[in-house]
Parts: C-alpha cells; sequence; structure tokens
C-alpha cells in the first residue's frame, strides 16, 4: 500500500520542479492523444510547438501573444497570494478594452501623441472598476468573489456587444458589428519589422518588474503573502482584510485592463464582439504554472502562448480542431496541481511501517 | 394550452439545469467538498449526451451517457482534490477550463447535426384537463425526474443513516475519521454524484431543453448553480424554488425577446447574471446564517495523518 505523509517542511525542490513535471506529463498526454488521432506524434508536435516559432514572424506572434498573458497573470498573483480569486480577468479585460477603445473612438483621427496613453489609463481604470464591483460586495456584504467576478465576465461581453451592435458601429462597416479602425495615434508603434510585435511587449515586461518589486520586495506586498498564507496572524498583526481583497481586486482589473488595450491598440486595432481568445483565463492557469512569481509568469506566459500557436498550426497543418489547446491547458494545470502534491507530502511504501509492527 | 400553463411549464424547464447541477453541488459540499468544476462537468455531460443520442438515435441513452460523463470527469477532480490534497478551488477551475476545452475538442464534428429530443408526453385524460392538466402533466419526463431527485436528496440528507453520516464527514472530517467512517471514499461518492447530477444538467440541455450541441452551450448556469447552493444556505428546498426563480428571469429575458420590446437584446440577456450578483450578495449579507448553514469543512483538504 502506497500512502502519502507529510514533510515536515514544504520541500522546496518540488517547489520548482513541479511545473516542469506537469510540463512534461501534458507532453506525453499530448503524444498519446496525438498517436489515438491517428497523427505521427513526431509530426504533430514538430507542427505545435517548432513549427510556429521557426521564422521571424512566429517569435514576434510569440511574444504579442504572451504580453496580455503575463500582464494579466502578474495581476492575479498578487490576489491569488493573499487568496482573493478574481477570476474575472476576462471580464476586465474587456472593460478595459472598453474603455480604452472608447478613448480611440472619441478622439478618432487626433494627432496628438497623448492618445494612446490615455487609452492606457482608461484601460486600466475601466478594468479596475470592473474588478471593484466584486472588491466590494465582498467586503461590504461577504460575497464570493469567485462567482461575483465570473458572472460580471458575462456581464462585460455583453456590454461590449451591444456597443459594437449599436452605439459604437461603424457606420461604414457594411452592418457589421464592429467599431471603425483605429486611428494611428491610437496603435500601439511596431516593434520589429516583418512582425506583428508592438511595444505592448516591452510595456509588459515593465509591468511584470514592477510586479516582482511589489510582490516579492515591498511591505505591501508582504502584508499581502501573510494574508494569505495565515489570515489569523495578519489578522492579529494589524493587517487589514477588505485592504488586502480591495488591492488584489484592483490590482488584478489594473492590469488585465491594460491588457485590453493592448489587444485593441495591437493586433486588433478596433472594437470588435470578441476581444480577446479567453486570454483572462488562460492567466489563471499562466499564473498558477508560474508559481504566482513574476519570474515564473513570465516563462509560463511564453509557454501557454506557444499552445496557442500551437493550436492555430496544429488546426493548419493537421487538420485537428484548435480546441486541442483548451484540452492542453486544462491538462497542464491539473498535472501541476497533482505534482504540487509532493511539496508537502512524500510517497511511502506501508510495507516497512508493518514489518516495524512485527518487531 | 393557456398561457398560465404555458407559463409554468417554461418557467420549470428553464430552472431545471439549475435544479440537477445545483442539487448535486449540494450533495458535494455536505460532504465538505467545494468542486467549482460544475460548469466543465455540464458542458461534458451536454456533449456525451448529444453525441451519444446522435449515434444511437435515442435521446435517453444520451441521457444515461452524459450522466456517467459528468460522474466520470469529476473523479478526475476526485483524485487530485481528494487523493492528491490539492487545493480544491484551484482544481475546480482547472476542471472548468478542463470541461470547455475538452466538450469543444471532442463535439466538433456535431456542432450542425440535428437530433429528436426528448419531448413532453402526453398523457390521454390528463393532459387534457383544463388549466391543471398541462401545469400538472404538461412538462418534460426530465423536469419530473429532477423532482424525484430533490425529494430523493431531501430523504437521504436528513431521514438516512448514510446522510448523516455524509453531513458529519463535512462538519468535521476529523471526528467522523476516528469513528471509523472512510472520510475520503465518502468524499469520492459524494463527488460522483455532484458530477453525476451536472451530466445530467447538461444532457438535459443539449438532448431536453434545446436538442443541440453549441460550443459552451452551458452560458454560465453551471456557475449559477454554484450560486444557488449558497443562496439557498445548502438547503435543498430553497434550491428548488431558487432554481425556478432563475428559471423565471432567464424565461422573462427571452419572452421580453420574443415580444420585441424596446430594450437591446443584450440588456435582457444580463438579467440572469445581474441576478445572481444581487441576490448572493443578499444572501451572503447575514453571516452568521453563512456560517451556520455552510459545512464547516467545506473547501479544507483532508488528510487522515496515518
Amino acid at each position: 500500500m502506497i500512502r502519502l505523509e507529510a514533510r515536515p517542511e514544504p520541500s522546496k525542490l518540488f517547489g520548482w520542479a513541479s511545473p516542469l513535471i506537469a510540463v512534461v506529463a501534458t507532453l506525453i498526454v499530448g503524444f498519446v492523444v496525438f498517436t489515438a488521432l491517428g497523427k505521427n506524434p513526431v509530426e504533430a508536435f514538430h507542427a505545435f510547438f517548432v513549427k510556429p516559432v521557426e521564422s521571424l514572424y512566429g517569435l514576434g506572434e510569440l511574444l504579442l501573444k504572451a504580453t496580455p498573458l503575463m500582464l494579466i497573470a502578474v495581476g492575479l498573483a498578487a490576489g491569488y497570494r493573499a487568496n482573493v480569486w478574481n477570476i474575472g480577468a476576462e471580464g476586465q479585460l474587456t472593460m478595459g478594452a472598453i474603455a480604452g477603445g472608447g478613448v480611440a473612438l472619441a478622439f478618432h483621427g487626433s494627432e496628438s501623441m497623448l492618445v494612446l496613453p490615455a487609452m492606457l489609463v482608461a484601460g486600466a481604470a475601466g478594468g479596475m472598476a470592473w474588478a471593484a464591483i466584486p472588491a466590494w460586495l465582498r467586503t461590504r456584504f461577504n460575497a464570493n468573489e469567485i462567482l461575483t467576478s465570473l458572472m460580471l465576465v458575462y456581464i462585460a461581453t455583453l456590454v461590449l456587444s451591444l456597443l459594437v451592435h449599436d452605439h459604437w458601429r461603424d457606420p461604414e462597416g457594411f452592418n457589421f458589428p464592429q467599431s471603425k479602425m483605429f486611428t494611428e495615434t491610437a496603435l500601439l508603434p511596431n516593434l520589429l519589422a516583418e512582425t506583428r510585435l508592438n511595444v505592448g511587449f516591452l510595456f509588459g515586461l515593465a509591468v511584470v518588474f514592477a510586479g516582482w518589486l511589489f510582490l516579492q520586495k515591498s511591505y505591501a506586498g508582504y502584508q499581502m503573502r501573510v494574508a494569505g498564507l495565515a489570515p489569523a496572524a495578519a489578522h492579529y498583526a494589524g493587517i487589514s482584510a477588505p485592504r488586502t481583497v480591495w488591492m488584489g481586486m484592483l490590482i488584478g482589473g489594473a492590469c488585465a485592463g491594460v491588457a485590453g488595450v493592448g489587444e485593441v491598440a495591437g493586433p486588433i486595432g478596433q472594437l470588435l464582439p470578441s476581444v480577446s481568445p479567453g486570454y483572462g483565463f488562460a492567466a489563471i492557469i499562466v499564473a498558477f504554472v508560474g508559481r504566482l512569481h513574476p519570474v515564473g509568469i513570465l516563462l509560463a506566459s511564453l509557454l501557454m502562448s506557444l499552445l496557442y500557436l500551437g493550436g492555430e498550426s496544429a488546426q493548419l497543418n493537421l487538420a485537428l480542431p484548435s480546441a486541442v489547446t483548451g484540452l492542453f491547458q486544462g491538462t497542464l494545470l491539473f498535472f501541476l496541481l497533482a505534482a504540487d502534491v509532493f511539496i508537502h507530502y512524500r510517497i511511502r511504501v506501508a510495507r516497512r511501517h508493518r514489518a516495524r509492527v512485527a518487531i | 394550452m393557456d398561457t398560465l400553463a404555458q407559463l409554468v411549464i417554461l418557467t420549470l424547464a428553464a430552472g431545471t439545469p439549475l435544479v440537477y447541477a445545483a442539487l448535486g453541488e449540494l450533495v458535494t459540499e455536505k460532504a465538505g467538498v467545494l468542486n467549482l468544476g460544475v460548469e466543465g462537468m455540464m458542458l461534458v455531460g451536454a456533449v456525451v449526451a448529444f453525441m451519444v443520442a446522435a449515434k444511437t438515435g435515442s435521446p435517453w441513452a444520451g441521457v444515461v451517457a452524459g450522466t456517467i460523463g459528468g460522474a466520470a470527469t469529476s473523479l478526475v477532480f476526485g483524485a487530485i482534490a481528494l487523493s492528491l490534497m490539492a487545493n480544491q478551488v484551484a482544481t475546480g477551475l482547472a476542471l472548468s477550463l478542463f470541461g470547455v476545452g475538452l466538450s469543444a475538442f471532442i463535439g466538433l464534428d456535431y456542432v450542425s447535426v440535428v437530433i429528436d429530443g426528448i419531448k413532453a408526453v402526453e398523457i390521454p385524460g390528463l393532459s387534457t384537463i383544463p388549466v391543471v392538466g398541462p401545469i400538472l402533466f404538461g412538462h418534460n419526463p426530465l423536469v419530473y425526474l429532477s423532482l424525484a431527485l430533490f425529494a430523493a436528496v431531501q430523504w437521504f440528507l436528513y431521514r438516512t443513516r448514510a446522510g448523516l453520516v455524509l453531513r458529519a464527514v463535512g462538519e468535521s472530517p476529523q471526528s467522523a475519521h476516528a469513528i471509523g467512517y472512510p472520510v475520503v471514499r465518502i468524499r469520492y461518492l459524494a463527488v460522483m454524484f455532484g458530477g453525476a447530477c451536472s451530466g445530467l444538467a447538461g444532457a438535459y440541455l443539449s438532448v431536453a431543453l434545446t436538442p443541440l450541441w453549441v460550443e459552451g452551450m452551458t452560458a454560465g448556469r453551471g456557475w449559477i448553480a454554484l450560486a444557488l447552493v449558497v443562496f439557498a444556505t445548502w438547503k435543498p428546498w430553497r434550491v428548488l424554488i431558487g432554481a425556478y426563480l432563475f428559471g423565471g428571469v432567464t424565461l422573462a429575458s427571452f419572452q421580453a425577446q420574443a415580444l420585441g420590446v424596446a430594450i437591446p437584446a443584450q440588456y435582457l440577456s444580463m438579467l440572469p447574471y445581474a441576478a445572481t450578483i444581487v441576490v448572493l450578495a443578499i444572501i451572503s449579507r447575514d453571516v452568521v446564517t453563512i456560517r451556520l448553514n455552510a459545512p464547516a469543512s467545506l473547501g479544507k483538504p483532508f488528510h487522515s495523518g496515518t
């Protein structure tokens, strides 16, 4: 009989190794799935993980898609460390895109260099406003933020749909539900010729660095960590629980909102009924796989971005549905959570135990 | 058929997926396990039910398959959250994300397939009684099944020894373990029951309410079901009332759209989600009631330590 025995201290080794174990296990599952679907697994792996990043353009796409993921995941990590479960980043992203897009449309054709900064500020404010609702409901009414933040995702999507179908619809858009294309000053400048990579990526890196300073080096970040690990001790030490909730939610909302602006001012360039292929949810996985640590999140966002690109490439080259991406994302998180058991427990074979009793 | 009867029938029809999913989650939570994967299990149930119904031509075979599919999906949660003692919130989230991906993946070839769904059965003589007839006898068989499930859950939890043990495991797993009850095994069964109910809820959606398969067709109903368990302060009869209230809200938004009310459709579609938020806030406000009624060990991993 195999059983788990509590370790006296959490294992540092497994803290770092478990994301790697999870990635390897997910690859093995991928191998099995591809084989079961009658695809040559080597070819499939090549199409999924190598082909998308063989060209400079592909590398640009990798960094482009990693940008919203790292932005959102760093923001979520601040909350998750304090046990503030904001899972509505997708909605906060959408609200950020609406607010930023609103600025872009209001100053349509403007030559001012201030349009883009104003969009980013508006996006952060939009995401924060949307995250403030669950924060307020949690601190004032004790309402579970998991459920409220998720319900707000559906509402945000409907608000965006309303706007692009109605108030903000491009009159020359042949009745398609879309806004006017943003003009030059409302778009993020390109970073690398022959790719779609824009300066949003540098902004994402800067936010990850700021997140590192906040989470690892600041007193406020330390307080949030304590609030998450030992709520009773935090209370005793005078760390305000409502303040922790507010900070966790607002940081997450601001980051997601900025990511939303990055999408509409970047690869999309206008408002559409859908502005994200689920980045807000994928970022939850990125935050966990990255161990809620900015450096880990940076690496995990690249991996998750590759999964998105791999899904598209598999659709083109292997005639596999791109939904395979979602499947891999979920599997990865499952394996991570499963591997994490070895941080706190080790395996013991019970036979030894019985032998000792016999003596 | 008169309007009143129609209204009752449609409200119950819209509330039924919530009845199934929320009753299942209620039993899971009574055992002290918080499974946030309801949305994912519902989607897997919906797609499996639809696929089997399309392949065999029998929607009832689909319902059975969807129920089994939901239970099988919940085993993944059980393995990680119960056997490996992972964080239940994170594992449940993973299950929901996984279920969305898995159902989209396996259901791709079935998106435009048409099947014969389960329809309300006309009982000769009874269904034709004016007013009372259609209200009592005009429903889909799965609506009656959900009421039977409600009665069974109520009876099991409060009138049987096994129900008492399950609630004891949810209140104090350490005590239950000390007396000699297999806490983890009981929790597995509760999780699987929740999974089966979620699968059945999804099956009802894809083979009875709207016989078709669309990616993400549950549209957040799994999350609303989770909220319902809190509204109901973990009491089955309040789950039932809450589910039908939400059925009514969903129906109102559909009906208003059909009647051409001069409000954009999006506002009406927001109603169920907005209502969930408002009601959740009102109920949760009473911290004492929540604390008294919530299973004491809800969401906490259990390790026997031996």
